[in-house]
C-alpha cells in the first residue's frame, strides 16, 4: 500500500516525505542534525527527554521532534532563538540530575549527554545540583554490568532495550516525580534479577550510568607479572568492529592489526577463538547427528529434540530463567571461549610446556554476559578457572590507545600456533545464522560426501538480520552408514535477540513449530551486535559489520571446520574423537535451572 | 496453594489475563491484604507474563498501591500547601503523640499505620485526613483525638 505524500518545509527549505515521518526524520533527510537522548533507532518512541525539541509554526509550544508526525504545510524551525534557548535549558536541567563527575567517568569520551553539554557550551551550571548522595552507590553486584544511578537521566532507553529488544524486562521505572529511578524488582542488585549480562542496555545508555565491568588493571597487572604466561583469545566479531573505536569506518575487517596490537600490549601467546569455534561444530554437530540417530533409530522418546546451540551465554542465563524445562534440549556443548580456556590450561600448556598455575587466559568478546559465563563456578574443568579475565572490545580499544599505539598505520600480523588457526565457518559465528551455517556445512559433508548444495558455500537463507529465520534441508544420496538420514528433510531455525528466541520457543512449546536444530543468539544481530561491541550501534552498523564477516569468510582459503588442520591435529594428539572421553571432561558442561521472579 | 496465590488466581479470572488487568488486580489485592507482598507481585507477574520488576514498578508509581506491609487502618494526612496553612502540622503531631510513631510507621499492634499524602481536593475544608477511604475534613487536634479513639475502640471490641 503506497502511502500518502506529505509536502513540509524545515529551515524554509522544502521536502517531501511519507505521511506518519517523524519531523526527525525529516529533517536528517535534509541533513539538519536535531539532538536526541531518549531516541534510538532499535526503540519505540518514548519522547521524554525533550532535548529534540522543534519550533513548529502556528504552535504555541516546541515539539518534540522524534514523537511528531510531519502534517501537511508544517513550517518547522530546529535552531531558532527559541529552540537554542529551550534545548540548552533542558540540558541544563539534565545536568542538574547528573552526577557530571565526567574526568572520573568510564564513559569519559564516549558520552552523548557530555557530547550536547560541550556543543551548547554548558559552563556554570545554572541549577543547583539534585543528584541524591544514596545514588552515587554503584551497583557492582553483577560480573557483567555497573549500575550507577547518580549518572541516569532516566531517558528510559535500557528499560526499553530490556523488555522490547530481549523480552527480559529486569529494568523498569520504579517510584514517580522526583523519586522516579530506573531500578529492578523490589530494587534488588542486578546479581540477583532476571538480567542475562547481555549489555544491551550498556550499549544504548547515553551516559555512563551503564557500563561494563572493567577488569583492564588486572589484564595490564597480568601481562606486567613475568611469572604469568598471559594467553589471549579473540572472538570471531572483535575483528570487524575494533576498527570503529580505533578510526576506521563501521565494517572494516582489522584482523591483522588486531593481533599486531595485542603483540604490542605484551600478551605472550595470541590465539583466536575462532579455533574453539570450529572445534564447536565438530562437538555439536556430532551431537546433533547423535540425538537424530537415537531419535530415529533407536525410537528413543527421551532426546530433547529440537537442539538449541549453547555458545550465547545470554541466551544460557536466559533458558535457565525462562524456560528452565527446556535445558535438556541446550546442546551440552561449553561455548567457544570456554572450550578455550579448558583447553589453554591442558592441552595448550602441555605442549608449550607451560605450567597451568601461572597461566593467565584473558579472552576479548563482543559480549558483556562472557564475563559472568567465565566465572561459573562449573566451567573449571582444567583444574583452574578455565578463563581468568574478559574484556569486551571497547575495553580492548582502550588499552590500546593506553598503550599508544597507532592502531591504523599498524602491520598486519599473524595468531600463533596451535590455537590460532581458524575456518571461514568459524568467523561467521558472530553473525546470526553463522553457527547454523558453519554446522551445515560440515554435518552435509559428513552425512553425504559432498558440499552442501548452495553456490560457493554460501548457505544464504540462514543469513541476513531477520528476527526468526527458518529453512530445510533435504538430506539424499547420505553415506551408507548414515543411511538412517535418507530422505530426512532436517529443518532448521535461526533467531536473534532475545525477545525473538521467546517467540521460537513458546513457538515450540505450544506445538505450532517443529524443528531439529534451532540457533539462538542473545544479541540482534548475533555476536557482532553484542552487548560488549563499540557504541553506538545501529541497524546499519550492524549490516556493515556483518557484511564484513562474510566478507572474512569468502577470502580464507579454508571454510569448513572439519578442514581446520589444527583441530584436526588436537583430536589426533589430545581429544580422540568428538563426544570422546577427554571432549567431555573438558568441551562439556551442564545448566542450572534459575528462578524467573 | 497460598492464600495470596488462590486471591490472585481469583482475581485473574475475574478480570482477565490481558496487561490492562494489572490495575484492577493491584487494588484487589491492596483491598485485602493492605499492601503488595514480594508474593503477590510475583505471582501476578506470572499470571499476567509481565516482568516482575514491570507489576513492581507500576505498583510503585501508585501512592495508595503500598509495597510494604500496612496496619489495618491507614491514616493520610494531607500535606499540601492548603492544609499546611490552615495546620497540618498540628494534627500530625496530635496523632504521633496518640499512635505513638512517626510519619510512616505502623503501630506495634499493627492496627494504625500513619503516613502523609499530596492533596486530597480538600482544600477549601483543610486540615485534612483520610482514614482508609473515610475522608475527616476541618481537623483540629480535639476532633482528631476523638476520631482515632473511635478506631481504637472498634479494635478491642
Amino acid at each position: 500500500m503506497s502511502k500518502y505524500l506529505v509536502n513540509l518545509k524545515v529551515n524554509n527549505i522544502p521536502v517531501t516525505v511519507e505521511e506518519g515521518t517523524t519531523i526527525l526524520d525529516a529533517a536528517r533527510k535534509l541533513n539538519f542534525h536535531i539532538p536526541t537522548l531518549c531516541y534510538h533507532e532499535d526503540l519505540t518512541v518514548a519522547g521524554n527527554c525533550r532535548v529534540c525539541l522543534v519550533e513548529v509554526a502556528g504552535s504555541r509550544s516546541l515539539a518534540a521532534s522524534c514523537a511528531t508526525p510531519v502534517s501537511e504545510g508544517m513550517e518547522v524551525l530546529t535552531n531558532s532563538k527559541n529552540v537554542r534557548s529551550a534545548r540548552k535549558n533542558v540540558v541544563e536541567l539534565l545536568l542538574s540530575e547528573h552526577n557530571a563527575d565526567c574526568t572520573k567517568c568510564f564513559k569519559n569520551g564516549h558520552c552523548e549527554l557530555q557530547t550536547l553539554s560541550s556543543e551548547y557550551q554548558i559552563g556554570q551550571h545554572l541549577f543547583i545540583d539534585l543528584v541524591k548522595t544514596k545514588d552515587k552507590i554503584v551497583d557492582i553486584s553483577s560480573p557483567s554490568i555497573a549500575k550507577d544511578d547518580s549518572k541516569c537521566i532516566r531517558c528510559q532507553r535500557c528499560v526499553r532495550t530490556c523488555s522490547e529488544l530481549q523480552a527480559v524486562g529486569a529494568l523498569a521505572v520504579i517510584n514517580k516525580g522526583d523519586h522516579q529511578r530506573i531500578s529492578t524488582f523490589l530494587n534488588k542488585p542486578l546479581s540477583e534479577v532476571v538480567c542475562t549480562n547481555c549489555g544491551q542496555c550498556i550499549n544504548r545508555c547515553p551516559t555512563g550510568a551503564l557500563t561494563e565491568r572493567s577488569y583492564i588493571e588486572e589484564v595490564w597487572d597480568a601481562i606486567n607479572d613475568p611469572s604469568k604466561h598471559v594467553v589471549v583469545e579473540t572472538a570471531p566479531a572483535v575483528r570487524v568492529a575494533l576498527g570503529e573505536d580505533l578510526g576506521f569506518e563501521a565494517g572494516e575487517r582489522v584482523t591483522g592489526k588486531m593481533v599486531a596490537a595485542l603483540r604490542h600490549l605484551g600478551f605472550d601467546s595470541i590465539l583466536d577463538t575462532d579455533f574453539t569455534a570450529d572445534l564447536t561444530i565438530l562437538e555439536e554437530g556430532t551431537e546433533l547427528l547423535t540425538r537424530l540417530k537415537k531419535a530415529l533409530v533407536d525410537k528413543d522418546e527421551k532426546v530433547s529434540l529440537p537442539m538449541f546451540t549453547s555458545c550465547s551465554p545470554g541466551w544460557i542465563k536466559f533458558i535457565e530463567h525462562m524456560f528452565p524445562e527446556y535445558l535438556p534440549n541446550l546442546s551440552t556443548c561449553k561455548s567457544p571461549q570456554q572450550m578455550f580456556g579448558a583447553l589453554a590450561k591442558t592441552y595448550y600448556a602441555q605442549k608449550k610446556n607451560i605450567n597451568p598455575k601461572n597461566m593467565v587466559c584473558v579472552s576479548i568478546m563482543p559480549c558483556t554476559a562472557k564475563k559472568f559465563e567465565a566465572g561459573r563456578p562449573e566451567l573449571r574443568d582444567s583444574g583452574y578457572q578455565d578463563v581468568d579475565y574478559v574484556l569486551t572490545t571497547r575495553e580492548l580499544a582502550m588499552m590500546i590507545k593506553q598503550a599508544g599505539i597507532d592502531f591504523m598505520k599498524l602491520e598486519d600480523m599473524e595468531y600463533d600456533s596451535i590455537m590460532g588457526e581458524s575456518t571461514g565457518a568459524a568467523v561467521i559465528f558472530g553473525a546470526s545464522g553463522g553457527v547454523m551455517e558453519a554446522a551445515l556445512r560440515t554435518a552435509y559433508e559428513i552425512i553425504s560426501g559432498r558440499d552442501v548444495p548452495f553456490t560457493n558455500l554460501n548457505i544464504v537463507p540462514v543469513r541476513g538480520m531477520e528476527g526468526v529465520k527458518e529453512a530445510k534441508v533435504m538430506l539424499k544420496d547420505v553415506k551408507p552408514e548414515w543411511g538412517f538420514l535418507e530422505g530426512v528433510e532436517v529443518s532448521i531455525a535461526i533467531a536473534h535477540g532475545l525477545a525473538n528466541a521467546k517467540k521460537v520457543v513458546e513457538s515450540i512449546k505450544n506445538g505450532t513449530a517443529n524443528y531439529h536444530f534451532v540457533e539462538i543468539m542473545g544479541c540482534p544481530g548475533g555476536c557482532i551486535g553484542g552487548g560488549g561491541q563499540p557504541i553506538p550501534t545501529s541497524p546499519e552498523i550492524r549490516q556493515k559489520r556483518a557484511d564484513a564477516i562474510y566478507a572474512e569468510d569468502e577470502g580464507l582459503p579454508l571454510r569448513k571446520s572439519h578442514e581446520n588442520p589444527e583441530v584436526q591435529y588436537l583430536y589426533k594428539e589430545f581429544l580422540g574423537e568428538p563426544l570422546g572421553h577427554r571432549s567431555h571432561d573438558l568441551l562439556h558442561t551442564h545448566y542450572k535451572p534459575r528462578k524467573r521472579y | 496453594m497460598s492464600s495470596t496465590e488462590t486471591l490472585v488466581k481469583d482475581l485473574v479470572s475475574k478480570y482477565g489475563k490481558s496487561r490492562n488487568s494489572l490495575m484492577p488486580v493491584l487494588q484487589g489485592i491492596v483491598q485485602e491484604e493492605r499492601y503488595l507482598s514480594e508474593e503477590a507481585m510475583i505471582f501476578i507477574a506470572k499470571e499476567l507474563d509481565l516482568s516482575a520488576a514491570d507489576v513492581y514498578g507500576t505498583a510503585s508509581f501508585y501512592t495508595f498501591l503500598d509495597t510494604v506491609p500496612r496496619g489495618k487502618n491507614i491514616i493520610r494526612v494531607c500535606k499540601t500547601i492548603s492544609c499546611h496553612m490552615t495546620g497540618k502540622d498540628l494534627i500530625i503531631e496530635t496523632l504521633e503523640d496518640i499512635l505513638k510513631v512517626k510519619v510512616g510507621q505502623t503501630t506495634h499492634d499493627k492496627n494504625f499505620t500513619l503516613l502523609t499524602a499530596n492533596c486530597l481536593g480538600w482544600c477549601h475544608k483543610g486540615p485534612v485526613m483520610l482514614i482508609n477511604d473515610e475522608v475527616y475534613p476541618e481537623l483540629t487536634p480535639s476532633r482528631t483525638t476523638e476520631i482515632v479513639e473511635e478506631y481504637m475502640k472498634n479494635a478491642t471490641h
